[in-house]
């Protein structure tokens, strides 16, 4: 079970129509990524930041780009 | 004469508000921009909400989606859009705010069916599931231990629920009036794989039937379930999985061309008034929207997909920020995933009107294929079961409008037999009566 999303937590989100499950986030960030079954992918959209470098690998090793990241803090609200 | 631009007004802050905000900012917008969002929670992702969370292994806290862009925006977050005034260019929000706009992107989504009061819907344990909370309140029934749970409607949502709920070990009954799951979407032939799945899973699959009505006990909750065929279910929890309207109620009497299946636009995302003009101030994007999709003879969709969500924001974005001589057409071709009873389905392209389906990889008995849908000799769609980096291909031979099957000399292929897929007949009595076709995700 993960903790609900704290303010730390980084946030992910995967483009499922675009994966096609070569697994190389599964290399890259195990804690974070898994393959069940044969291709359902896994991830928990909420890692803690101290994983960052290891999604940032994720993100980059994807050979379909269908990884994203959120890079910095939340957006405050506008005046 | 207002001293500042009002600028831009997004409706809706869920996939498709973020993505066409976030698109306005990445395409030099700087003008203030403000999202309403009748939830009070920043974006999150949906997909998840029926598989990993009723199955545990996600918090539906967990689910808030990344924000690719500095937005730099105004909130109006847990307050709804209520009117449209088109002449004064305002919305009023639920709260009894007014807010000026330039240019408006419509993405209010869409909300579940809820299981009508008249036949027990206001009973407690019926639960509809579409956000976040509906989640978790979902979740925490689950975890109370409920002796049977009622599935109604064998769509993706209703399948996805199950297929968690015998991950838990739950006792579950799916009701649906076709012959299998997922019958709408993907036709019998392939629904037929859903059905043997589901019941070696060890649920118990009901078809060709339908609820009548729900009975409570003295305390008002639900206990038993009458079905059209005289027969009974004795259930203490229901998901009603009846699929979705869309969120257009607020735009009752804009003058605009909205009812419970979308809000009609032009093939530029442009929303279309009462007389059928594109409103060159007025966009829509993902589940609300309804549009002419070039790839099927600029046949009226909206489709509940993901990547729409994604994509068609993106294009409205690009089109408020361009001169009315440079209004791109969207053109797209719908894709959607799901995954369940551990198979990973995808499909791109749209059943709808399919005379013919093809096994091109795989087997039905193994439930790893790949099946493509023809209509009148040309490929329109392709699902895969476990197969999907097949599907590429066929993406690129229904963009093209091959012949069915598209492909025929790849390795291992089976021996090629078509079949007529087994859709449903359309609906004659659609409790939502609308011109256009809807695809489910």
């Amino acid at each position: 079970m993960t903790s609900p999303a704290e303010p730390e937590a980084l946030r992910v989100v995967v483009d499922l129509n675009r994966c096609q499950g070569y697994a190389q986030c599964c290399y890259a960030a195990p804690e974070a990524f898994s393959l069940h079954g044969h291709e359902i992918l896994f991830y928990d959209p909420a890692p803690p930041a101290e994983r960052r470098g290891a999604i940032e690998r994720a993100v980059q090793a994807c050979p379909v780009r269908a990884i994203s990241l959120q890079a910095g803090p939340d957006d405050g609200d506008a005046p | 004469m207002s001293p500042e631009p009002a600028g831009i007004v997004v409706v809706g802050a869920s996939l498709a508000g973020l993505r066409g905000a976030e698109a306005l900012r990445r395409g030099g917008y700087d003008g203030p921009l403000t999202l309403v969002g009748a939830e009070p929670h920043r974006p999150y992702d949906r997909p998840p909400l029926s598989k990993h969370v009723l199955a545990g292994a996600l918090d539906a806290g967990a689910t808030r989606l990344p924000e690719l862009t500095a937005l730099r925006a105004r909130w109006r977050l847990g307050n709804t859009a209520v009117a449209l005034d088109r002449a004064a260019r305002t919305v009023r929000l639920a709260d009894g705010a007014v807010l000026a706009y330039d240019k408006l992107l419509v993405a209010t989504g869409a909300e579940a069916r809820p299981w009508p009061a008249a036949t027990g819907g206001g009973l407690t344990g019926i639960h509809t599931l579409r956000g976040r909370d509906d989640a978790r309140a979902l979740r925490a029934a689950l975890v109370a231990g409920p002796r049977r749970v009622l599935v109604v409607g064998g769509g993706l949502i209703g399948c996805e629920a199950t297929s968690c709920l015998r991950d838990l070990g739950l006792p579950v009954t799916l009701v649906d009036p076709h012959p299998t799951p997922l019958a709408n979407a993907l036709g019998t032939v392939v629904g037929g794989v859903i059905a043997d799945r589901l019941r070696d899973a060890g649920a118990v699959f009901r078809p060709g039937t339908q609820v009548r009505a729900f009975e409570g006990d003295a305390s008002g909750r639900v206990v038993r379930a009458r079905l059209a065929d005289g027969s009974a279910i004795e259930a203490d929890l229901v998901i009603a999985a009846l699929g979705a309207t869309r969120a257009t109620g607020w735009l009752r009497g804009a003058g605009l061309m909205a009812d419970p299946g979308g809000l009609t636009c032009d093939g530029a995302c442009r929303a279309r008034d009462a007389d059928g003009t594109p409103c060159p101030d007025i966009y829509a994007a993902g589940d609300a929207a309804r549009w002419p999709i070039p790839l099927y003879g600029d046949r009226l969709v909206s489709v509940e997909h993901w990547g729409n969500a994604v994509a068609q924001a993106s294009h409205a974005a690009r089109n408020m920020l361009a001169g009315p001589g440079d209004q791109r057409p969207y053109a797209h071709l719908p894709a959607f995933w799901s995954s369940q009873f551990g198979i990973n389905i995808k499909l791109v392209g749209l059943t709808a009107g399919a005379d013919t389906v093809a096994v091109v990889q795989g087997s039905l008995a193994a439930r790893r294929f790949l099946a493509v849908y023809g209509r009148g000799g040309r490929s329109i769609a392709a699902v895969s079961f476990d197969q999907a980096r097949w599907l590429p291909a066929y993406a690129e031979a229904i963009l093209t409008g091959s012949p069915v099957p598209p492909i025929t000399d790849a390795t291992d292929q089976p021996r090629i037999a078509r079949a007529d897929p087994g859709f449903p007949p359309p609906r004659r009595a659609a409790p939502a009566p609308s011109p256009a076709e809807t695809a489910h995700a």
